[in-house]
């Protein structure tokens, strides 16, 4: 039987990260996720896998290193938590620009400015629609749970370099900080530089031999002509992203009359608040995006024909909820419930929210 | 004698240096990148490096360094190369990684991240091309503009009181035990140039060797941006530059 370890969050991202076999982690400290940096140093991955681990001055260096690194072709991951993720978006940019893969974890708290270190969902815009400069995307993973932290790790990193674009993990104070069991996943090697070209092509800054041009990483393009074919390259990728990178989770879908859309720590509440409504003879399941860049918008639209409404659930003032109704277009009432600053709601307050839009 | 006769192998002694690449530069006529574009070729071709250097462009002037040196190269956002060299020698520390900076990206917009790499040690090599201007947007001032000196947003002359001192960031940069070798130095003659050319190959050196930061300035001439004919600038380079920003090691350890 596979190994299962009680955990926090932040700490299984710190595991995974290790045992997915990245080559390094640049990070600067930030509540609700300094875990992630802390059990790192305590593992001394350097020692064993070889992994670098190191403590940057800012989280604007800590992007960057990652642009160093992942322009040799190597695994490098951040962690941090909203205000520190704001003074990355210049790298995302960069990064998405200079078509690099890396992994970008957010453990958000409450905003805007300081905000509190309590656990919210208020970064979603920044996540999916840019934070950054420029036609960009990121590809942006929501786990619900502290096993899910640890797999999408790997994930991240595999669809970041499939795609050769930063990749995010998009979670919360709740999943960072709370703790459940994980399996631990079968260990993997850190790649060669032969690994990778073979794997990923030959496109690193890995020092440039006889019988190769230059490897030059960069996102400039100042003709015109030149930059609007990148864009449009950009564009087809995340098409692709799109039609082949969507993943979701559906519970009590079939006969449902009504759905919840909720993702991270709120699609737990809403678990809970499904099961509550059920018994009291409300026909409602949950959609869960688990990628919430690129939107299961289709399954959205597929799901509306049996539907007669539809309840959005964010721990925001309402971001999510645009994506939903975008998908809609007007076709069912998309009504949106959600707790700000910090506070996550109950299942009471969901059914009751839930219950105003069925009436 | 014919001059096919004197065009032979065996009587060349001087040539383009295989480590540069045959686009013609985009810099101004007069502008000192070439030559000191020139002397890092030189330098990686000479210690036979090219297929284990890794080297970081700014936004400036040199933006398009990856033009000229056929070496790999990283394209850094604005200041933030000296963290991009971090990041690729903590990961592959078998590797030469230098990062080519001009006083606006370094001095200013990239102070923590310069300051921050030297004080870690980070055994890289930065050169920074001070021509106390901002070149490539049209000659704004720098931290490093002197005091008096006419630039597009000091029309009227640096003003100590309007906009702080001239920052001898070199000088900064020595006091951090990071680094190990810290020069200034410049390139307007045959001596100034020779004597870069072995500062470069001994902040390589220093790389290999594991010793830290190593940190060479190289004082420039804009003339484009300082209004001057190439000869004028190098003489108000001499006149004005070196008397502040003095020639010669900081550190040699």
């Amino acid at each position: 039987m596979a190994e299962k370890l009680l955990m926090k969050g932040n700490e299984a991202v710190a595991i995974a990260a290790i045992r997915c076999g990245c080559d390094g982690y640049f990070g600067y400290p930030i509540t609700p996720q300094s875990e992630v940096m802390e059990t790192l140093m305590e593992e001394k991955p350097w020692e064993t896998t070889g992994m670098v681990v190191l403590q940057a001055e800012s989280e604007v260096a800590s992007i960057n290193m990652l642009y160093g690194g992942a322009s040799c072709g190597k695994k490098v991951m951040t962690s941090s938590s909203s205000p520190g993720i704001s003074l990355m978006c210049e790298g995302f940019s960069y990064m998405a620009g200079a078509e690099l893969p890396c992994l970008v974890v957010n453990v958000v708290r409450g905003g805007p400015g300081l905000g509190s270190i309590q656990a919210s969902q208020a970064d979603y815009f920044q996540a999916t629609k840019g934070g950054g400069h420029g036609d960009y995307q990121l590809i942006v993973l929501a786990p619900n749970s502290v096993q899910e932290m640890y797999d999408f790790v790997d994930l991240g990193f595999e669809l970041a370099f499939k795609y050769r674009n930063p990749a995010l993990i998009l979670t919360d104070g709740v999943i960072g900080q709370m703790m459940e069991k994980v399996e631990l996943r079968p260990e993997k090697k850190r790649w060669t530089d032969e690994e990778v070209i073979k794997l990923h092509g030959d496109w690193a800054t890995t020092g440039k031999t006889k019988d190769r041009p230059q490897h030059a990483i960069t996102s400039l393009a100042l003709e015109s002509a030149v930059l609007e074919r990148f864009n449009l390259r950009l564009i087809e990728k995340y098409k692709k992203l799109n039609e082949q990178e969507v993943r979701f989770e559906k519970t009590n879908c079939d006969d449902a009359d009504y759905i919840i859309i909720a993702y991270g720590a709120a699609s737990r509440v809403c678990e809970k608040a499904v099961e509550l409504a059920r018994s009291e003879g409300i026909k409602v399941g949950l959609l869960r995006p688990i990628t919430l860049y690129p939107f299961p918008t289709k399954e959205i639209q597929n799901m509306a024909k049996q539907l007669k409404a539809i309840l959005t659930v964010e721990m925001s003032a309402g971001q999510m909820v645009q994506d939903v109704r975008l998908a809609i277009n007007g076709a069912l009432p998309v009504e949106f419930f959600g707790r700000l600053g910090g506070i996550i709601p109950t299942p009471e307050e969901v059914v009751a929210a839930l219950k105003k839009m069925v009436k | 004698m014919d001059v096919k006769d004197i065009i032979k192998p065996e009587n060349k002694v001087y040539g383009k240096c295989p480590v540069l690449t045959e686009r013609v530069l985009h810099y101004c006529p007069g502008c000192s990148h070439g030559t000191i574009h020139k002397l890092l070729a030189e330098v990686i071709q000479e210690m036979g490096i090219q297929d284990k250097t890794i080297a970081i462009s700014p936004v400036g002037c040199a933006v398009f360094a990856y033009n000229y040196i056929d070496i790999d190269w990283q394209q850094a956002p604005h200041g933030r190369a000296a963290a991009l060299a971090t990041g690729a020698k903590r990961i592959c520390p078998d590797k030469y990684v230098f990062t080519y900076q001009g006083d606006g990206d370094l001095s200013a917009i990239g102070t923590a991240e310069t300051i921050h790499a030297c004080n870690r040690g980070e055994n890289i090599v930065i050169i920074l091309v001070n021509n106390a201007i901002y070149g490539m947007t049209g000659g704004q001032m720098s931290p490093l503009t002197l005091e008096g000196q006419v630039t597009s947003t000091t029309p009227y002359g640096r003003d100590i009181a309007l906009n702080g001192y001239p920052l001898k960031i070199t000088n900064l940069i020595a006091q951090l035990d990071g680094t190990c070798y810290v020069t200034r130095q410049s390139v307007q003659n045959a001596a100034a140039v020779r004597k870069t050319k072995k500062a470069i190959r001994k902040a390589f050196e220093n790389s290999a060797q594991k010793k830290g930061t190593s940190f060479i300035e190289v004082v420039s001439s804009c003339n484009s941006g300082w209004k001057l004919s190439p000869v004028d600038a190098n003489k108000w380079m001499e006149d004005n530059m070196f008397p502040f920003y003095e020639l010669g090691d900081l550190k040699d350890k």
